[in-house]
């Protein structure tokens, strides 16, 4: 369990001062100067070091991805995108985040900027979060009134913007991409990858686009160094996470804690435990919708990281906590995250934009056991056909949920079109 | 240059080039349907994706560039699921309605379904409807069979320059649309329907017409504007059905305009389909030999010189837009035989003409313009004069480095062409500005390696049009224009006909009337006969009391006026040659065959020559064709260009004031065919406003 003095969000749950002052007071913004003085490549070595890897679900190692953009400027910008557009079901930290810990966030821009040699970040905030916006604005300008970002961003000489840019609420403009797209005023819609955004990205410029939390637990990195950071988790997997614990437990809660904390003991510790005890639980998704749904039998023992999750053909995704107990009609649950990827899907690439709508339209007849048990092969087989065939993730996104529900708990999907089918009258 | 191995094979390719095009030179075949060589690459129908070595999903070939070592399978179990699935994801929400498709026998999805589709549906689901699209009397849509591939977005937005379609809403329900329901303000529209790989977007003219595999397919040469767009006429019998461009790198792409396009109806309106003869002032129908017989005696009547033979001064003739140099060479030797010097083929009359061929020629060439990096428009509006030279140059501004500056031509500074334009000035005060090489212009195009001018109608069709000619040349020259290897000096023409007339010289002869002395003659009484070869665009009324022969197909201006009508052949009813705007002789060939009794041009006056005892030498198109190269060489050279030479055109002097105004009336109506046609009518009551002469009344529409 992660000690009190490793946590890196001291403010997670806004019971102190959000604004400059208080986030002096836990420590923000505490000789920047000095870690800008290190230079951009240390800056990079020093995360690469931490093994921090990327907290907006994929885990691609974030000091590299700062590594791959272009060392000598050809005087033009390139640019550091955040991505707070945190829309994935069942995730509300970066939420909580900037509620309540913005400086966290700046502070993060002005360090990774630099790092990366960008003249500006944009963080493109979700549209809904409203008052976290606002929040995020309030910091931004706090920080350029007191010289912390701006010409001569803490008195580095290095000049930094930070700009709050909100969406519109469209789950699509979460994808890299289409976030790019969207933050130039055209239509959410992912781009073809090559070329990459470290390549072509915001206005046809070098771009990295990071999480919220990626960014925000540079700076405390910087300061307390990578062999602290690295020494929390597993190998490959360190540092500490903030989990999205919600669904059928006693205290719905966001905790931050040590990478790799088996997933029971972050339920029971940090959120009272599966409503009913631990023998009520029926499957968990662990890292948010998008990411297959785990049986009791594994979550018993399972460890909350990348690598042991992925082993367990599931990923961390959000590390968004979503339980389920007994009580929960599982097909009817999937069919919902059915209902939504059709909802999202931004229609320009054929496997998603059709086949989403099939398999919700499935999903829902498999809730009432409309369906032969065949259909279940080929709602499979239609899953298997966008998975991996789309431009963005969102195809793979929505083929996990249902792919997950069928490799785990099949028998009672079968179990219900035959329970129909036994009701019906047999035919003359 | 990276090599990669597709299929087992080798293959060393360009650098950025894509894995589709590597497969596509060796002869691989990538079904497709987003993908287009022309637009951008969208990469969304999946329908192209291909295994890659390393990679853990299959790519998409058509947006992947090529890299070194790569390791494709275009035929592995990967790639054949991905593209099985796609194909049914595409087919699910699809219309089986193929049986009342106009696209059905050449749609895309239809030949592909055949090849990658399962044999029955496992969709048990509600297909979607999509509510149809008002694109404009041009396109029929049937959006339900929309497969998104966004050709037709991509179209409108970079080739014909118009952002007015795009996509709205996500999901499966996205819906491609103007956004608005207007009809899409572009002159290339037509164009969408040949991109359209489905059924979604046809031609709504041709509408249930006919099936691909009824029509005879014949490739021919465009007439409606003087850019020479290689076309194929579909006919089923001896009807037209409908016109499709043909693929010509140098001239139209693959692209044609909307009235090349959609004029077809008024093929089989409005014909002369046999000769008349005015009597008593009404128009009766008559034989060919009264016809030839009325003629002959009015000429008789005209009376003999003192040599015996008929007085050439009294009598003249004029050709037409549309004319074909076959028919314009017999004429003109009909009437050189005659005596007679008046003999004009520039209607408008322009400026233009004579012995030094790079005066009236656009000697940059179509494709040139790519090349060049600086543009002075004078007096034209490319985008109604020459719509395929527009999209050029808007393909060459799209590229970038290309200032282009506007005198004239235009209503104004606002005027749409496509492409961002300086707007220099209204007219020749400008171009004299810029000929004088203070002009920030005129730097801007001397600092250029290769500028270019086009000089339009709107400026050579005009009083002092020579002047502005020596204006416009001496630009040219100041600037390094004309270099060993560019010439950057152009004339930018209208009709069809006109630079074939002027490569034969029908021009006048000594001490001969050009149009307007023509029609100042006749008004006076000087002239006695005037043969029109489909020339309907003059001032009829300015005629008096001559008397007309109109030889030509569509019973318009000139039919109206005429004393003798001999009904011609339309372009698409005759083997003729056409030499477009470059100076490119192209052969068209006939489709059809021309209605009742209406014959080929030049056999019309074979025939006639042979009725007043002066026959031409030649009673065959060979042999007409071989006289007409041997007195005109570059005729016999079929789509090549050679080099127009320069010399001292245009003459010096003073220069009006007025602006230079736009030749164009309305693009819709610009021709016999077109003013036959309701599709244009349509069209022109739409777009260009215009309209019929009238305006319309109670009972229209």
């Amino acid at each position: 369990m992660l000690r009190d003095e490793d946590r890196i969000f001291t403010n997670l749950y806004g019971t102190l001062d959000w604004g400059l002052a208080g986030a002096r007071k836990r420590g923000d913004w505490d000789g920047t100067k000095a870690i800008l003085e290190l230079g951009p490549d240390a800056i990079v070595d020093v995360i690469k070091a931490s093994g921090l890897r990327g907290r907006g679900g994929a885990g691609f190692p974030t000091g590299l991805k700062w590594s791959f953009m272009p060392k000598e400027s050809d005087g033009k910008p390139t640019y550091l995108v955040v991505n707070a557009d945190e829309g994935e079901p069942g995730t509300c930290k970066d939420r909580e985040m900037m509620r309540h810990d913005p400086h966290k966030l700046v502070e993060g821009c002005l360090i990774a900027g630099f790092a990366m040699r960008a003249s500006a970040a944009y963080i493109y905030i979700r549209g809904e979060f409203h008052l976290e916006a606002n929040h995020l604005e309030a910091a931004v300008a706090e920080a350029y009134d007191a010289g912390l970002i701006g010409p001569n961003a803490c008195g580095s000489g290095y000049a930094f913007d930070v700009f709050v840019h909100r969406g519109a609420g469209a789950y699509i403009c979460g994808e890299e991409t289409a976030l790019i797209e969207s933050l130039e005023g055209k239509k959410g819609q992912p781009r073809l990858k090559p070329p990459f955004p470290a390549g072509v990205g915001v206005w046809g410029r070098p771009t990295t686009v990071n999480n919220v939390e990626s960014i925000a637990v540079a700076p405390t990195i910087m300061r307390r160094g990578a062999d602290w950071f690295a020494g929390l988790g597993r190998a490959n997997n360190t540092g500490t996470k903030v989990f999205c614990i919600s669904g059928h437990v006693e205290h719905p809660c966001n905790v931050e804690e040590e990478m790799s904390i088996p997933l029971r003991e972050l339920i029971e510790k940090h959120a009272g435990g599966v409503r009913g005890g631990w023998d009520n639980l029926l499957a968990i998704i662990p890292g948010g919708s998008s990411v297959p749904m785990l049986p009791k039998s594994i979550c018993d023992d399972v460890l909350m990281d990348f690598d042991s999750l992925r082993d367990v053909k599931s990923g961390l995704g959000t590390a968004a906590v979503i339980v389920m107990d007994k009580s929960t009609d599982l097909v009817r649950a999937i069919a919902r995250l059915a209902k939504f990827y059709t909802h999202e899907s931004c229609g320009q690439c054929t496997p998603c934009r059709e086949g989403t709508g099939w398999m919700w339209r499935v999903m829902e007849r498999l809730v009432r056991g409309e369906a032969d048990v065949a259909e279940i092969d080929m709602l499979l087989e239609v899953s298997y056909q966008i998975e991996g065939h789309t431009i963005c993730a969102l195809g793979d996104a929505a083929a996990w949920p249902i792919q997950g529900l069928m490799r785990h708990f099949r028998p009672e999907v079968e179990a219900r079109i035959m329970e129909r089918k036994n009701k019906q009258p047999a035919a003359a | 240059m990276p090599t990669l191995t597709i299929d087992g094979q080798e293959i060393t390719v360009e650098a950025n080039t894509t894995v589709l095009q590597a497969c596509e030179e060796l002869g691989i075949e990538i079904p497709r349907f987003c993908y287009h060589d022309r637009l951008s690459i969208a990469g969304n129908c999946r329908m192209c994706l291909v295994e890659m070595e390393k990679s853990p999903k299959p790519i998409a070939s058509c947006a992947m560039p090529v890299g070194e070592g790569m390791v494709i399978r275009t035929n592995s179990p990967i790639a054949e699921k991905a593209r099985k699935g796609a194909m049914e994801f595409l087919l699910i929400n699809h219309p089986l309605d193929c049986p009342i498709c106009d696209q059905g026998g050449e749609c895309d999805l239809q030949d592909q379904a055949v090849a990658y589709g399962r044999g029955a549906s496992r969709f048990d689901e509600h297909k979607r409807a999509v509510k149809d699209k008002y694109l404009g009397p041009l396109i029929a849509t049937t959006m339900t069979r929309c497969i998104h591939c966004t050709r037709c977005v991509r179209f409108a937005t970079e080739i014909a320059g118009v952002e007015e379609l795009g996509a709205t809403f996500r999901g499966e329900e996205t819906e491609i649309g103007t956004y608005i329901e207007e009809a899409l303000t572009s002159e290339l529209s037509g164009n969408l329907v040949d991109v359209c790989p489905v059924g979604a977007l046809t031609n709504q003219a041709y509408a249930f017409s006919a099936r691909p595999w009824e029509l005879r397919k014949t490739e021919s040469i465009d007439v409606h504007d003087a850019v020479g767009c290689n076309i194929r006429i579909d006919c089923r019998g001896t009807e037209v059905m409908r016109i499709l461009p043909r693929l010509h790198e140098d001239i139209n792409e693959e692209w044609l305009s909307d009235r090349s396009r959609y004029a077809v109806d008024g093929l089989a309106l409005q014909r002369l389909d046999q000769p008349y003869v005015r009597v008593d002032g009404k128009l009766k129908p008559a034989s060919w030999d009264a016809a030839f017989a009325a003629i002959q005696a009015r000429l008789d009547a005209i009376g003999r010189n003192e040599a015996g033979a008929v007085k050439g001064e009294r009598i003249a003739a004029i050709a037409g837009d549309m004319a074909d140099v076959e028919a314009m060479l017999a004429l003109k030797e009909l009437f050189t035989a005659l005596g007679s010097p008046n003999l004009d083929c520039r209607q408008d009359g322009a400026k233009i003409g004579g012995k030094h061929r790079g005066g009236y020629l656009f000697n940059s060439t179509i494709a040139g313009i790519e090349d060049a990096d600086a543009l002075l428009l004078v007096g034209c509006n490319p985008r109604w004069e020459a719509t395929l030279v527009n999209a050029r140059i808007r393909k060459r501004w799209l590229a970038g480095g290309f200032p282009i500056g506007v005198i004239g031509g235009v209503a104004g500074a606002g005027v749409d062409l496509t492409y961002k334009y300086d707007y220099l000035g209204a007219g020749p005060a400008t171009l004299a500005e810029i000929a004088g090489g203070n002009h920030h212009f005129a730097k801007l195009l001397a600092a250029a390696e290769r500028p270019m001018i086009v000089v339009g109608s709107g400026a050579l069709a005009r009083d002092d049009g020579a002047v502005l000619m020596d204006l416009a040349r001496r630009v040219a020259q100041d600037t390094g224009m004309i270099s060993a290897d560019w010439n950057g000096f152009n004339v930018l023409h209208r009709a069809a006909s006109r630079v074939g007339g002027l490569d034969i010289g029908f021009l006048p002869g000594e001490a001969g009337r050009d149009v307007a002395g023509i029609l100042d003659g006749a008004g006076k009484g000087e002239i006695d006969l005037v043969w029109l070869l489909g020339a309907d665009e003059i001032d009829m009324a300015a005629l008096g009391q001559a008397f007309v022969v109109y030889q030509g197909h569509h019973g318009d201006a000139g039919a109206h006026r005429a004393d003798v009508i001999l009904p011609g052949a339309a372009y698409t009813e005759k083997d003729a040659t056409w030499v477009n705007t470059e100076g490119r002789a192209q052969i068209g060939r006939r489709a059809a065959f021309p209605p009742g009794e209406a014959r080929e041009d030049w056999t019309i006056l074979r025939a006639f020559s042979a009725v007043i005892g002066q026959p031409l030498p030649y009673d065959n198109l060979q042999q007409l064709r071989q006289h007409m190269v041997a007195e005109v060489p570059s005729l016999g050279a079929i789509d090549a260009v050679a080099a127009g030479d320069m010399g001292a055109f245009g003459v010096a002097g003073g220069v009006g004031t007025e602006p230079f105004e736009s030749p164009v009336g309305d693009y819709y109506l610009a021709n016999a065919i077109c003013r036959a046609s309701a599709v244009m009518a349509e069209c022109s009551r739409l777009f260009t406003g215009v309209g019929r002469a009238g305006g319309a009344t109670g009972t229209d529409g």
